[in-house]
């Protein structure tokens, strides 16, 4: 129960790694508010927290005012964000030549640009902490780049060094900012991906499988505790050695 | 007005871990007092709150010593 007493905002916590993510932290003794895009999605993150006190909100993270307004809510109802898991993310895959530009910019908005306001937003109140995790959720594919998904990596490695500069800014004042960057693991988002694509991706893979939502959640909840408070600005590759940058 | 100038140092001294008697009204946050930039952003948040009102960033860029807080505050509080 290491993060007794600490209010935790994941966003796009509905399925997947998010899911995982917000179990996990909730499980370890914090406040989760964990949110979904739909006032349904949000319900059944409420549910599924309820166990461990944790609830389910509604966050567009496009929407303008919205992340601000969320923050608002809950510094109100709950306390200051101490943690804030920054996962939220979608794809619009496709090779540049045929790439359109809403397709960039969807992107952009909603996995780097709601990371900027995001974070922003939850600032205040862990600089008066003076204790503070920001981990954000970027990608393999940040790193190593992946055809058909230069708008997703491009984001993602902005991600990364949005993470670094943050970190060089707060961390005189106990903030740690970090990124886990997952490799191939078991979501909806690569079921997607047809079956002969999937094995050759874990040929790739020095441990020779996919990794579980889990894997991720346990970086996570390692960077959120007391034991990571040394480690900052670094980006937690979690993909099975898949690469080794 | 005195009040208002008493707040202000007591704020400053205690957000930049200064002893209150070298804060003076002509005092300089950054060249004086040994902020960074950081610790400017969290002085006019801690004035914010002190004074409950909300500082755009426009005006709290300008705001560099001890002076210009409190002129600001004076100037806004009486609105």
């Amino acid at each position: 129960m290491s993060l007794q007493g600490k209010v935790a905002l994941v966003t796009g916590a509905s399925r997947g790694i998010g899911a995982a993510i917000a179990d996990t932290l909730a499980a370890a003794g914090a406040k989760v508010i964990g949110t979904a895009t739909s006032e349904s999605g949000a319900a059944a993150i409420g549910e599924r927290l309820a166990q461990w006190g944790g609830v389910g909100m509604v966050l567009n993270v496009g929407e303008d005012g919205a992340i601000d307004a969320l923050v608002d809510t809950i510094s109100k109802e709950y306390g200051d964000v101490a943690i804030l898991v920054n996962n939220a993310g979608i794809t619009r895959d496709g090779l540049l030549m045929r790439m359109k530009e809403e397709d960039w910019d969807a992107i952009m908005d909603t996995n780097l640009k709601s990371v900027f306001k995001a974070s922003k937003a939850v600032m205040r109140g862990m600089m008066k902490a003076r204790w503070g995790r920001i981990i954000n959720i970027a990608s393999v594919v940040g790193a190593m780049g992946n055809a058909g998904q230069a708008n997703y990596a491009a984001a993602k490695a902005g991600i990364m060094g949005f993470t670094k500069s943050m970190a060089r800014e707060v961390g005189s004042r106990g903030i740690t900012v970090n990124c886990v960057a997952p490799g191939f693991i078991d979501t909806d988002m690569t079921r997607a991906l047809p079956e002969a694509q999937r094995e050759a991706l874990v040929q790739q893979i020095a441990l020779g499988r996919l990794g579980a939502a889990q894997d991720i959640a346990d970086a996570v909840d390692f960077l959120a505790s007391d034991r990571a408070a040394y480690v900052t600005g670094q980006t937690l590759h979690v993909n099975g050695g898949m690469l080794m940058p | 007005m005195e009040n208002i100038e008493a707040r202000v140092k007591k704020i400053v001294a205690e957000q930049l871990g200064v002893n209150e008697a070298e804060v003076k009204i002509d005092s300089s946050f950054v060249d004086d007092l040994g902020a960074d930039s950081l610790d400017t952003v969290e002085l006019v948040m801690a004035l914010e709150e002190e004074f409950e009102c909300e500082i755009p960033d426009e005006e709290a860029e300008k705001i560099t010593t001890v002076q210009q807080a409190v002129d600001y505050v004076t100037a806004h509080l009486n609105k």
